[in-house]
């Protein structure tokens, strides 16, 4: 494996800035990369080496013509399939968008494109970013780089094995209901939900529009915090668009400063359930934290336990309506419209052909919980259910100034594990679901290998609405120390592929 | 908690526009069932006096002032659908045969 390949983003940008490496080389390095281990890996739906490339070279042109670009400009990015993408397919993960030519891009996309970011392909995910496992995708599952035969997380599974196995050193991913903690929790690197509305969703394939938030993954904090910057901020093409600045997360990552920071261990998250490796690794890193000069205090979050539950009626409900667009009229799949059928026919004929198990649970599973009759006890509930998470994470950043717990209660399963189980799929995210509901901001850092097995785990610092440069701050503490313990990232102890 | 029935599940599908084979219905009825029964649990939690969050921004009637902006050529537009007559999307009959 070539040096420029265990580069920081950081650096590369630095090195194509001084043209010491060209944007070019940098993609080719990563391109042959990506040709080496994707019949391992299977991060990719996509890729474009030609228009990669392509992209790389204008940078270098720009940059030789003495143009002052981001620091970013010209490093390779991983780009997650739920955003939309002219002159590249789009999918979602679903035969039903199999081969869609979006004719506009997402304001992700865009931005990424405007920071001269060079996007390398599209990566794999469950389908329409439903499951925490990737298994979901029409496409054929992900596998782990630490361990190829489990799950590299999900739904942004393509996007954390990208990063983790050196195909790219920054990726995008969606968190809707742990879609970037879990899976960068499971393959050891770094991933960032920011606060909602702190990312546009323009373009973004919605699943569930109020918990959809699109964000970062790289192999370190400062990277997550550079690519979070380059295509985060206010966009008048999403209304729930936040009209604030960025938080300063790029020098809240340089700082990694946590003198007299309060922290509240979540008392709710713990216990049954969790793997002892996770909570030996989590009690770790919290002494960590204190060590570093932190003071931690356990803090209740009484209605934390009915979180999974109103997720499991919030978001397949949202969902239901969502997917209802998928109609076999404007774009997409269409089946069995042979002159004798009618509309409706067609569209059910469709969807049915179009769309995974998955999908096609949480469509069902929405309808029922808005179906009259039971709309006020099931979706209604749970929307009061979200009052009151909101109102404990407000009551706990009343005392303290983030939160933290594991970022999931067991390391990476094995494949094919609990693809039949929905139930046992949906408690990877236990943790996570809560910031969703609340809409505040949470990182996921590497804290370690799991004794039992030796995967990784991650810890998940939660922060309020718009604190997202707390979650750096700490992240880059506890990353430096960690670091300095291990001798390295904690990715250089993956096995070779 | 009542169980999801297999005959729920095909009138769920049937809403949903799923035209599901039998053997699907069963599976899922099963899962579905397993699923509420599961998700049911925000039953216990006493909220009578607690207002409904739809979303967590405190963000209601985003306007923009009302301007032509350039948007889609029709080509575009019509760049992925299925069928195309006469730069529209072509459907199948929407009505019925007596209609």
């Amino acid at each position: 494996m070539t040096e420029l390949l265990r580069k920081t983003a950081e650096e590369l940008g630095r090195l194509i800035a001084a043209r010491e490496v060209s944007a070019a080389e940098v993609a080719q390095a990563h391109l042959d990369r990506i040709a080496e281990v994707e019949p391992k890996v299977n991060a990719f739906l996509h890729v474009n080496a030609d228009a990669a490339l392509a992209q790389a070279r204008a940078v270098d042109e720009r940059i030789a013509r003495g143009e002052k670009l981001g620091p970013l400009a010209g490093v390779p990015v991983a780009h997650k399939d739920v955003f939309t993408t002219t002159g590249m397919p789009t999918t979602a993960g679903s035969k039903i968008l199999e081969g869609w030519l979006p004719p506009y891009d997402a304001t992700v996309t865009r931005r990424l494109r405007e920071a001269g970011l060079v996007i390398l392909g599209k990566t794999n995910l469950d389908e329409f970013a439903m499951g925490s496992s990737t298994e979901n995708s029409a496409y054929g599952p992900t596998h782990n780089p630490w361990d190829l035969s489990r799950i590299p997380g999900g739904s942004s599974g393509g996007s954390s094995a990208a990063v983790a196995a050196y195909e790219a050193p920054l990726s995008t991913g969606t968190d809707t209901g742990g879609s970037i903690r879990q899976p960068a929790a499971v393959t050891g690197i770094v991933g960032m939900k920011p606060t909602y509305g702190g990312s546009s969703r323009y373009g973004l394939i919605a699943f569930a529009s109020s918990l959809d938030t699109p964000g970062p993954f790289a192999r370190n904090v400062l990277d997550a915090a550079l690519l979070h910057e380059a295509f985060s901020g206010h966009d008048v093409m999403d209304s729930t668009s936040i009209a604030a600045e960025v938080p300063p997360v790029v020098e809240a990552a340089r700082q990694a400063d946590i003198a007299g920071l309060r922290v509240g261990v979540v008392k709710e998250f713990g216990g049954e359930g969790y793997q002892p490796g996770v909570l030996a690794r989590f009690r770790e890193a919290v002494d960590l934290l204190e060590s570093l000069g932190a003071k931690v205090v356990e803090v209740s979050c009484p209605s934390f336990g009915y979180a999974l539950p109103a997720y499991y009626l919030i978001a397949p409900s949202e969902c239901s309506s969502n997917l209802a667009r998928f109609d076999a009229m404007r774009y997409g799949l269409r089946v069995g419209d042979d002159g004798t059928r009618s509309a409706e026919e067609v569209m059910a004929l469709t969807r049915a052909a179009g769309f995974g198990p998955e999908v096609k649970r949480r469509i069902m599973l929405g309808t029922y919980a808005l179906s009259s009759g039971y709309y006020d006890a099931y979706y209604g509930q749970a929307q009061k259910v979200r009052t009151l998470i909101a109102r404990d994470f407000d009551a706990a950043f009343h005392q303290v100034d983030v939160l933290v717990s594991p970022t999931t209660p067991t390391t990476a399963f094995p494949i094919g594990e609990r693809a039949d189980d929905p139930m046992a799929m949906y408690l990877a995210d236990l943790c996570t679901i809560p910031t969703n509901l609340a809409g505040n901001a949470a990182i996921s850092v590497p804290c370690g290998l799991a004794d039992e097995d030796g995967l990784p785990v991650g810890l998940q610092i939660m922060a309020p609405v718009l604190g997202d440069d707390r979650c750096y701050r700490v992240g880059a503490a506890v990353e430096k120390a960690l670091e300095d313990r291990w001798g390295g990232p904690l990715l250089a102890k993956a096995p070779a592929l | 908690m009542s169980a999801i029935t297999r005959d729920e599940v095909a009138h769920l599908a049937r809403l949903s526009r799923l035209a599901l084979a039998d053997e699907e219905l069963d599976h899922f009825a099963a899962q579905l069932d397993q699923i509420v029964g599961a998700v049911a649990r925000v039953a216990e939690v006493a909220a009578d006096d607690i207002p409904p969050s739809s979303h967590a921004l405190p963000l209601t009637n985003v306007f923009r002032p009302d301007e032509i902006r350039p948007s889609l050529a029709p080509e575009q537009a019509l760049s992925g659908a299925p069928a195309v007559e006469d730069d529209r999307f072509r459907v199948p009959r929407i009505l019925g045969e007596e209609a």
